[in-house]
């Protein structure tokens, strides 16, 4: 040892390889940045993608009601002679058959009106007398707004008193406005794991720093960067990240892909409107992609906030 | 070439208090300059290690003004640090060395965060290994090797990328006299390659050893200079210093 110590010849000054990856990954034990972190993450990513994917649904929900609904009405007459009733009706199917505001137009049958009042009136002789609407269904021009359809509702008035238009828009409306609401609650929903799943980053980097403070100030003593040590923080988060994201990926579609399946066994025509799509998929597997990315972020601005305090 | 063009190191009026306590070192003023050998004495307390750490760019000072390598380091972007503790090695008093590293990972360090190739690594840490004669020892644990394996474990972290200047914090406190003597022989080694060495120690036998050194000695946090040491430009030392 008391020889000249050796020459390290050009090394350091040459072939410069930045201080990342596994060779720098090495400074933190694998255990310190792990444990509860991959779990937590996994949690989020799964409640993040089942409110996602019930966003997503209510949203295709949403755009099917107002698509097959949009731009159509029911013209409604309400009058207790039949001869009369069928005669108001015929008339202003003329009168509208020659206006531009309407496309379209189809005289709902009685029976079809009778089959549609069944599950609360019955069927059978004694519901025979009572007096159905007649009802005409109309499609209206694009440019048709409430103003032309109260319009329309008082030139038919002058044929029959008692008739009226329902825009089914309107009638819709209040679910329209239960599902964005429901949209809403998930959107918050989904904001709100992500701020939990920051903090829990946020956490796990500041404890992960303080039980490697020794090696951190060393690392630094010896030339080490903030953003060298910050790197190594980083790798660690991003393995954990992915592993949580696939895993919270992998049980929020399977939760998803069960309750689709519960729901077609409904069979209703709503609920199958609702379905999710090949890109609504792309969306959500993009939700563990996010997580790995604001946990990495999360996890490098804590480092670097806290380094900074060192000198 | 002037003074302050030429020094390693300056400090000027430099006083250190932590917190709101009393200062540790007041009115330190000296000028380290390269390829020279100098020891820092006192007694315990004195502020020997808090004056290295100031050295080695760990502490700001409360006060005063401090140049390294040319550069002012007191109104240096903290971002620029890191290139300056590059150019430096340290011996912690106590080592200081990672724990999960092997001997080999820990005399690596440096040169990692330098960006040394993996490829270039291995060569040069087995050498300087083999140097401290610890080659057979290289992947064991620091938990795993005696005080003064570690010992030299850390020297040879600290001048694996051959430092321009060395700061050893009581190198010899935790050693055999033979390993002192031995360890001192190793720094001198670096001193004739043109490092410059600062050894912190309050063994007055192991300053006599080298009689080329020049002593700067703290007393209650005030610096004294027997050898000349810190006037500008320093007086070679004779040899033998008296405590």
């Amino acid at each position: 040892m008391t020889g000249k110590p050796p020459t390290l010849g050009r090394a350091v000054d040459r072939g410069l390889a930045p201080f990342r990856g596994r060779r720098a990954a090495s400074l933190l034990p694998r255990t310190r940045l792990g444990g509860p972190v991959p779990w937590v993450i996994a949690i989020m990513v799964a409640l993040c993608v089942l409110a996602a994917g019930g966003a997503l649904a209510l949203s295709n929900l949403a755009a099917s009601a107002r698509g097959d609904l949009a731009g159509s009405a029911t013209v409604q007459i309400i009058e207790a002679d039949n001869d009369l009733r069928a005669e108001q009706a015929r008339r202003i199917a003329g009168l509208l058959r020659e206006d531009p505001a309407v496309t379209g137009l189809r005289m709902v049958p009685e029976s079809e009106v009778a089959a549609l009042l069944e599950p609360w009136l019955g069927s059978g002789e004694a519901v025979d007398a009572v007096p159905l609407p007649a009802l005409i269904d109309l499609e209206l021009a694009a440019e048709v707004d409430e103003d032309a359809l109260a319009e329309l509702e008082t030139r038919i008035a002058a044929y029959a008193p008692s008739a009226r238009i329902d825009s089914q828009e309107t009638w819709l409306a209040p679910v329209l406005d239960a599902l964005r609401t429901l949209q809403f609650m998930a959107l918050s929903l989904i904001g709100l794991l992500a701020f939990a799943g920051v903090a829990a980053v946020w956490l796990a980097a500041r404890n992960a720093l303080g039980g490697n403070r020794d090696t951190i100030e060393i690392v630094h003593l010896l030339g080490g960067s903030d953003a060298q040590i910050a790197s190594v923080f980083q790798r660690s988060i991003l393995l954990d990240a992915i592993a949580g994201g696939l895993l919270g990926l992998v049980l929020g579609a399977g939760a998803i892909a069960l309750l689709a399946n519960r729901f077609a066994a409904l069979d209703s025509g709503m609920v199958a409107a609702g379905s999710l799509s090949a890109i609504d998929w792309v969306i959500l597997a993009m939700v563990p992609l996010f997580a790995v990315v604001i946990a990495v972020y999360t996890a490098r601005m804590t480092v670097l906030a806290s380094l900074r305090k060192m000198l | 070439m002037s003074a302050k063009e030429s020094a390693i190191v300056q400090f000027d009026n430099v006083g250190l208090r932590y917190g709101t306590e009393r200062e540790v070192l007041s009115n330190i003023s000296f000028t380290l300059f390269p390829g020279r050998f100098y020891f820092l004495t006192g007694a315990s307390g004195a502020g020997k290690t808090s004056l290295l750490k100031l050295l080695y760019l760990a502490q700001r000072p409360s006060r005063g003004g401090m140049r390294m390598f040319g550069t002012d380091v007191i109104t240096m972007p903290r971002d620029e640090l890191p290139g300056f503790r590059r150019r430096m090695g340290v011996v912690f008093q106590d080592f200081r060395l990672v724990d999960h590293l092997s001997a080999f990972d820990n005399v690596a360090l440096p040169l990692r965060v330098s960006g040394v190739r993996e490829r270039d690594l291995a060569g040069p840490v087995n050498d300087m290994l083999d140097w401290v004669g610890l080659g057979h020892r290289a992947d064991a644990r620091p938990a795993t090797l005696s005080g003064g394996e570690q010992q030299r474990v850390a020297i040879a972290r600290a001048v694996i990328a051959r430092p321009e200047i060395l700061v050893a914090d009581e190198p010899t406190g935790n050693v055999d006299p033979e390993m002192a003597l031995k360890l001192i022989r190793l720094f001198e080694a670096l001193n004739r390659l043109g490092t410059t060495v600062v050894v912190a120690t309050h063994d007055y036998q192991l300053i006599r050893k080298v009689p080329e050194s020049l002593i700067m000695r703290l007393d209650k946090g005030t610096l004294s200079d027997p050898t000349g040491a810190l006037r500008y430009p320093p007086k070679r030392a004779p040899s033998g210093v008296e405590a």
